[in-house]
């Protein structure tokens, strides 16, 4: 069973008007900068919002065709994640999760039951008691993930699921995050303005601007062949296809990289250009790659400055201008580019 | 050497403060201090007293209830909802606050007296008469006192995140469950103490239920009633009858604080 | 400047209590008097007639229950004259030391049965009091129509079921007014203020039940010259022929 979604919503001068499909298996990522109507679609298919115009609906099951059909929020068989979670706080972790079966009718001892079993794939057994407040973001995240879940929804909707949490834990969560999507059969509709959320997550991206869609297609296609100036921008990613082998991931045009994570067969390498250190001489010592490269290209952005360096392998690094004096960045200069391992992601390719 | 201390209460808070407080209860103390102590015993023997207590704290505890079933939609309403028109209803909504409770009275004797606009239809049609009798009073002290609930209930649905209240709703629940369950558990601390209020002015409530319901001994004569006709003839016995009143609606305000506000200090 | 702002706070706090608590002296000459509210009208009219006859005199009334009214000159109210509507109230007065002279007795006032419009009761006398069917208000025998009235249907072997005792005798007209009592026992001159609303049937026990209205100046009166002088008015010929246009009974 296919989600359909046809979504058109009026907001004063702004339209939203996208068509959307995200079948069984599969996650579809909506990508796009903060007011392009992400959320705003996300809200219609969960049935917070009724759509002006379009139809809603899971194969032949229509959860919204105005002006004759209108399913509530809590008969459609959707789960969501929020964006800051929305745990409930006066009930406890075991409690909240156990929420939506209780709400859709099963006795208490079962809805705990079902409960518990769901904490513990989350890993979050121990912490059954606990309130929300005393969790932290990431734990709070993946609560939400089991709460949403619980209910075995037909579509999974993830408003910004990571957007809360710093950068350390993101980088842990999202992975964690990427199994459990990868486990879910049903349809993931994940609402996201962080592009390495979408490209780790998502099969098909669908990058939204002003309402409407401007492209969509496989991660790897979208990064290849930006088709606006914000595509580009959003993708500029130090993105690589290699082979894993405990923590050394070898890229298949060239190169290595040393990651936190260990992994085995092939994955993809990224990390974005902000990760990328600049620096005269080799960098010695920590869990950091270096590598010779020579300045390709220098280009002003607003806050700071994207060096396109060429090497074994390529990168891109964003950094202040104040170290484009400091190092008198031009084309042709040789120096060392150095990523902490930490920041490099892997993910199965 | 003087270190500064972290409870230290600003000067400019300490003096308006106490004499905010000496403002509020020197009048106490002047009521206890002009108490008939030594024949308060033999004041306070006769079944009157203990029938117009009685039927102080029904029909405050019936008018609350009233108030709650009836007040805490209209908050959810004032609250949630884009009424148009919905400044002037939350207006309208306090008018029982400045209106003298006498006016009050009144006005309920025109509707609801066996005369009033809905009073003549209740009066000939079920033979239903409310001014005079123990439910009038109920109405009456309700009338006065549900401001005091709506204002506080709906001051903490607006403070609460309606967004929960979405999250319950793609969880499955309907929307009496997810106010339920989510809504009302959030709004609990408006809800306790909009209650106490809405309690506490039904209690002491009285032009309303004199001229409403008026008066008559175990039938609507509550406590501020016979106080006040007390008053008329022998001060020493309102005074009496006032401290009992006090002292029993402190202690059940004292036993309910401890038992739903439980940690505040 | 910061510092002493707080502890002007209460000091204008307690000049403002104060400018509101007790009015200025009075200039030249006012006559404050504190009078039964069933004097109501009759004062009101007798005050400006005081007023034009003693030009430079102001007169103050307030209205009120009797009993209210003889706490508050008890505890101190700063009165040149007090008229009340019954002697119990009035003796309140006397026996606090806070009358000079002695109160007199300046009007009357009898019981009367009060009936709404059209009378729907069909209440034809004091037997109808007894009658549990019929809604029935009384005054409360705390305040004097209340007394009068037990002493009333006491005389005329009534066992009343009243279905309310009002605070006072306006409250109890009001319920008449308002049609919500088929009967009541009120004061002759308040059936007569309360117009076409109202319906009285005289009563012929009524003698039972007069209700004597006393005057007197006070001990603490601010202006006693003036008080003794808007007595004897109260008093005169004049005065009496404004109470018994209200229905009031010389004394």
């Amino acid at each position: 069973m296919t989600l359909h979604a046809a979504l058109r919503v009026d907001r004063g001068t702004f339209r939203l008007d996208l068509t959307l499909t995200v079948e069984p298996g599969e996650v579809v990522a909506l990508l796009g900068p903060n007011g392009a109507g992400k959320t705003t679609a996300l809200r219609a298919v969960a049935g917070l919002l009724p759509v002006d115009a379009g139809q809603v609906r899971l194969d032949e099951e229509v959860w919204d065709e105005p002006p004759t059909v209108f399913v509530p929020p809590e008969r459609r068989g959707v789960g969501v994640v929020f964006q800051d979670y929305l745990l409930f706080a006066h009930l406890s972790v075991l409690e909240n999760v156990a929420f939506g079966p209780r709400a859709r009718g099963m006795d208490r001892a079962g809805a705990r039951e079902r409960a518990r079993s769901w904490l513990e794939r989350v890993g979050l057994a121990d912490r059954a008691a606990a309130r929300p407040r005393a969790l932290s973001g990431g734990q709070a995240q993946r609560v939400a993930l089991a709460r949403a879940l619980v209910t075995e929804p037909a579509v999974l909707l993830l408003d910004e699921p990571l957007a809360a949490l710093d950068a350390s834990t993101r980088l842990h969560v999202r992975s964690s995050l990427g199994h459990h999507l990868a486990e879910y059969g049903g349809r993931t509709l994940l609402v996201t303005h962080d592009p390495l959320d979408a490209m780790v997550l998502a099969d098909r991206i669908v990058i939204v601007e002003h309402g409407q869609v401007v492209q969509q297609g496989a991660p790897a296609e979208v990064a290849r062949r930006p088709r606006t100036d914000y595509v580009a921008t959003l993708v500029g990613l130090n993105l690589y296809r290699g082979l894993a082998s405990g923590t050394t991931v070898r890229l298949a045009d060239g190169g290595r990289f040393t990651v936190a994570e260990p992994a085995a067969g092939p994955v993809h390498v990224a990390f974005p250009p902000s990760a990328v250190g600049l620096h005269p001489e080799p960098v010695a010592g920590s869990p950091r790659n270096s590598w010779p490269v020579t300045v390709a290209d220098v280009e002003q952005h607003a806050h700071t400055v994207r060096v396109r360096l060429a090497g074994n392998p390529p990168v891109l690094a964003d950094v202040t201008p104040a170290v484009v004096a400091e190092l008198r960045l031009s084309p042709g200069r040789p120096l060392w580019a150095a990523v902490k391992a930490t920041e490099v992601i892997t993910y199965p390719a | 050497m003087r270190r500064p201390t972290r409870g230290r209460v600003p000067l400019l808070v300490a003096l308006p403060s106490l004499v905010g407080l000496a403002f509020l209860l020197v009048p106490l103390v002047g009521l206890l201090a002009r108490a008939p102590w030594s024949t308060l015993g033999t004041r306070l023997v006769g079944p009157e007293v203990g029938q117009a207590l009685l039927l102080s704290l029904t029909c405050a505890s019936l008018a609350t209830v009233l108030c709650l079933v009836l007040g805490v939609p209209l908050a959810w309403l004032l609250a949630r909802t884009e009424l148009p028109g919905r400044g002037v209803l939350r207006a309208l909504v306090t008018v029982p606050l400045v209106l003298p409770p006498v006016v009050g009275g009144v006005a309920l004797l025109l509707v609801l007296g066996r005369r009033g606009l809905v009073g003549q239809y209740l009066h000939d049609w079920f033979g239903v008469s409310l001014p005079f009798t123990t439910a009038g009073v109920v109405v009456a002290e309700a009338f006065v006192a549900m401001p005091f609930l709506v204002i506080a209930v709906e001051g903490a649905l607006r403070a609460a995140d309606p967004r929960f209240e979405e999250a319950a709703a793609t969880l499955g629940a309907t929307r009496w469950v997810a106010f339920r369950r989510v809504t009302l558990p959030s709004i609990m601390p408006g809800l306790v103490a909009g209650t106490v209020l809405c309690w506490a002015r039904a209690l002491g409530e009285f032009g309303a239920t004199i001229t409403f319901a008026g008066n008559f001994p175990g039938r609507t004569t509550t406590m501020p009633l016979a106080v006040y006709l007390a008053l008329e003839t022998d001060p020493g016995a309102a005074i009496a009858l006032s401290i009992v009143l006090l002292v029993v609606s402190v202690a059940v305000l004292v036993s309910l604080r401890d038992r739903w506000i439980g940690g505040a200090p | 400047m910061r510092s002493t702002l707080p502890a002007a706070v209460p000091l204008l706090l307690a000049a403002a209590l104060s400018a509101c608590g007790s009015p200025e002296p009075a200039a030249g000459g006012e006559v404050v008097v504190f009078a039964a509210a069933s004097l109501t009208e009759t004062f009101t009219e007798l005050g400006t007639r005081f007023e034009d006859a003693n030009p430079g005199t102001t007169v103050t009334v307030s209205f009120g229950g009797s009993s209210g009214l003889a706490t508050q000159i008890v505890e101190g109210a700063p009165v040149d004259v007090f008229a009340s509507a019954s002697p119990a109230t009035m003796d309140q007065v006397v026996e606090a030391d806070a009358v000079s002279g002695k109160p007199a007795v300046f009007a009357r006032n009898a019981l009367e049965i009060a009936v709404p419009a059209g009378n729907p009761g069909r209440v034809t006398g004091l037997a109808d009091f007894g009658d549990e069917d019929r809604t029935i208000a009384l005054c409360a025998e705390q305040v004097p129509c209340g007394a009068a009235a037990r002493q009333a249907l006491a005389s005329a072997g009534v066992a009343a079921k009243p279905d309310t005792l009002e605070q006072d005798v306006r409250a109890v007209l009001t319920k008449v007014e308002l049609g919500e009592v088929d009967a009541a026992l009120v004061y002759h001159t308040d059936v007569l203020a309360a117009g076409d609303e109202v319906e009285g049937i005289a009563l012929p026990e009524s003698a039972a039940a007069v209700n004597d209205y006393l005057v007197a100046t006070l001990a603490e009166a601010p202006n006693p010259d003036r008080a003794a002088a808007f007595v004897a008015f109260v008093r005169s010929e004049q005065g009496r022929s404004v109470l018994a246009d209200a229905g009031f009974q010389a004394p």
